[in-house]
């Protein structure tokens, strides 16, 4: 039954993808990420694509993960048991453990790519939340709702990449500054990266793509085969986080 | 009926304000929680549930146990059950409660616990888990109260009582087949994910349930004039024995799944509750003291003239409660946590709150068997001297 129904996603994927090629070749303009408010067009997949070798080359950089945490509210807490983290860094052979080589490249070996949500086609953390407190947007967001939340962690037990945070204690005292337009937390609920839809809302770029001095990270619709990131992933090769599950990420890696 | 709770000798109310105090000190522990978050418990980013949902867990299978009683009695007609079919439903009224507290003082927003019902979601578990432990706890009360207040007025109980009885059968098993749901359907949660962890669920839960009913029967008998029989009580070591035994199977069969396919992922989790993992083993004297005593019991059981001697059989019936305590409410949940997706081994252990407020629910299970206990034999003595 899954095969077919991929079948038919894929099947509508290419349609879509057709037409929207149709209606690009006719635009003067390459398009941009849907500006404005409200509902996002049809036809649109946001997708980031990372290459860890550029990440690598800016150093100890972490330059993405603070300006996130700052504008997005992310308390600093030290101790990691109750560490709440949106994008952080994690060992390449954490991240990709199905990928044990046992002679990793060189410059990869040992070596930190950043890691967070993957906003997943199939996301399991909003199968199974008892709430809808977390639900996937038709542009493929994968949003949190902090006022619906009852805090019962099914979600964190059921993301198989260990994105999600829990606020185990009140995180407001553990925030280095407030960022007064976006909302902070209160203790006991789940939090994870947005995808920056609050700005994505008003047509700027994502905090942690705007921030990241290597070019890094490329943010883009994947419905348009035109984007940068369609691009990427036609011309590099790319793997995601445990493809084996079926949750199909949209968190691409350049290896 | 409830009058009769409020009559006792010294011994009762000793045991009652005894179990009220371990519920105030929980109260305070909950209280603390409650203020501070649950930074006060050992749970961490990575093992995200610990205790109350592995206590959850646990007694899932006891309150799905009390069908073993039920079952004999209203299907097969098997009469020597029918003096405590009852004790076995007021045993699964007071285990549900347990499971509703467990969860609730489980989650980080209590306040909003309204909203599982105000947004109704068919696709999570947990809303099914729910209906289950909600339709089950509502039906055991029926029957229970029905069949105690039929009794006690020297009446057959109503006709359409046995319909509602029959249906809490497969209610029983659902309330432990959809808890298993809830951890085996997680993609990347290898320990959990094995479909054997339903029936596993089921043959642990009728084999520490019945065990614990048998122990309330013995202490009944020694602490009041109520004597269930012999009979049923060596009824109820035979249902614990063929439990006990597809049990064990049950857990071969998953040692022999992981450990001869050898996929890391598969068998790390036994790894890190069986030997330890990075140095870490605080489960491992826990996870053999199960082991052994599960197959000691086993052994006993399995020898027909020591089971029949009930000071033997109460030994093995603490064996195994203990046993599957220990790999329901300890092992299988916090095992399915470590490693941790990516490949972290975080260790956790109950800090005092939590081990609190676990005892403090455990109380409150307690007193609520006391007390509906008593009421029963009190219905049956009044009954007996009319
Ligand atoms: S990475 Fe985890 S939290 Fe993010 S969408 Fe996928 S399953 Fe959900
Ligand atoms: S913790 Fe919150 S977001 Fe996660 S499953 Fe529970 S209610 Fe949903």
């Amino acid at each position: 039954m899954s095969i077919s129904r991929r079948g038919f996603l894929g099947a509508a994927a290419g349609l879509s993808a057709l037409a929207l090629a149709g209606r690009s070749a006719l635009e003067t303009q390459p398009r941009e990420p849907e500006p404005g408010g409200g509902t996002p067009a049809a036809g649109t997949r946001w997708a980031l694509v990372i290459d860890p070798r550029k990440c690598l080359e800016a150093g100890d950089c972490t330059k993405c993960v603070d300006v996130c945490h700052t504008v997005h509210n992310v308390p600093a807490i030290a101790e990691p048991a109750h560490s709440v983290k949106w994008i952080w860094k994690e060992p390449f052979e954490r991240t990709f453990p199905s990928l044990q080589t046992d002679y990793p490249p060189d410059d990869l070996r040992d070596k930190p790519v950043m890691v967070l949500c993957n906003h997943c086609d199939n996301p399991p953390c909003v199968r199974v939340c008892p709430t809808q407190a977390t639900w996937r947007r038709d542009d493929g967001i994968v949003m949190m709702d902090w006022h619906r939340c009852i805090g019962c962690r099914y979600c964190m037990a059921a993301c198989p990449y260990g994105s999600r945070s829990f606020n185990w204690k009140d995180p407001r005292p553990s925030l280095v500054q407030t960022t007064p337009d976006f909302p902070t937390r209160s203790k006991g609920v789940v939090e994870k990266c947005t995808l920056c839809e609050e700005r994505l809302a008003k047509g700027q770029p994502l905090a942690c793509v705007a921030a990241c001095p290597a070019k890094a990270l490329v943010f883009g619709n994947l419905a348009d085969p035109a984007s940068e990131v369609r691009s990427l992933l036609r011309s590099r090769f790319t793997i995601r986080r445990k493809p084996e599950l079926g949750t199909r990420p949209a968190i691409y890696y350049i290896v | 009926m409830f009058e009769k709770a409020v009559t006792g000798g010294r011994r009762y109310w000793a045991w009652v304000s005894g179990l009220l105090v371990v519920m105030g000190l929980a109260l305070l522990a909950y209280l603390r929680q409650l203020d501070v978050g649950l930074a006060v418990t050992g749970l961490s980013r990575d093992v995200t549930w610990g205790l109350y949902i592995a206590q959850f867990t646990f007694f899932v299978g006891v309150a799905a146990s009390a069908v073993m009683v039920v079952l004999p009695y209203y299907l097969h007609d098997y009469k020597a059950f029918g003096r405590i079919t009852i004790l076995g439903e007021f045993l699964a009224i007071s285990a549900v409660t347990m499971c509703m507290l467990f969860i609730f003082v489980d989650m980080g927003q209590p306040r909003r616990v309204l909203n599982v019902m105000l947004y109704p979601t068919p696709h999570s578990m947990m809303f099914w888990d729910m209906l289950s432990l909600g339709g089950y706890l509502a039906l055991n009360a029926v029957i229970a109260l029905v069949t105690l207040g039929a009794e006690r007025k020297r009446v057959a109980p109503p006709r359409w009582i046995k319909p509602v009885i029959i249906v809490s059968i497969p209610w029983a098993v659902s309330i432990h087949t959809v808890t298993a749901f809830l951890y085996n359907g997680l993609p990347g949660r290898s320990f959990w994910l094995t479909a054997i962890l339903a029936p596993r669920f089921l043959a642990s839960a009728f084999a520490a349930g019945p065990a614990l009913l048998i122990l309330l029967c013995l202490i009944m008998r020694k602490l009041t004039w109520f004597d269930a029989g012999r009979e049923p009580v060596r009824k109820l070591a035979v249902i614990v024995t063929y439990a006990m035994l597809l049990n064990v199977f049950f857990i071969a069969l998953e040692l022999f799944t992981a450990l001869y396919s050898q996929i890391p992922e598969h068998v790390e989790h036994f790894e890190y509750l069986f030997l330890g993992l990075g140095g870490q083993a605080p489960l491992v004297p826990w996870m053999w003291t199960s082991s052994v005593l599960a197959v000691a019991s086993l052994i006993l059981l399995l020898v027909p003239s020591l089971r029949r001697r009930e000071p033997v059989l109460a030994v093995i019936c603490v064996m195994v409660f203990s046993s599957l305590w220990i790999d329901k409410g300890l092992g299988l949940i916090v095992g399915g946590f470590v490693p941790s997706p990516f490949g972290a081994v975080t260790r956790y252990a109950p800090t005092l709150t939590e081990v609190l407020i676990v005892l403090g629910i455990w109380a409150l299970g307690c007193l609520m068997v006391t007390v509906f206990y008593k009421i029963t034999l009190a219905v049956r003595e009044e009954v007996a001297a009319s």
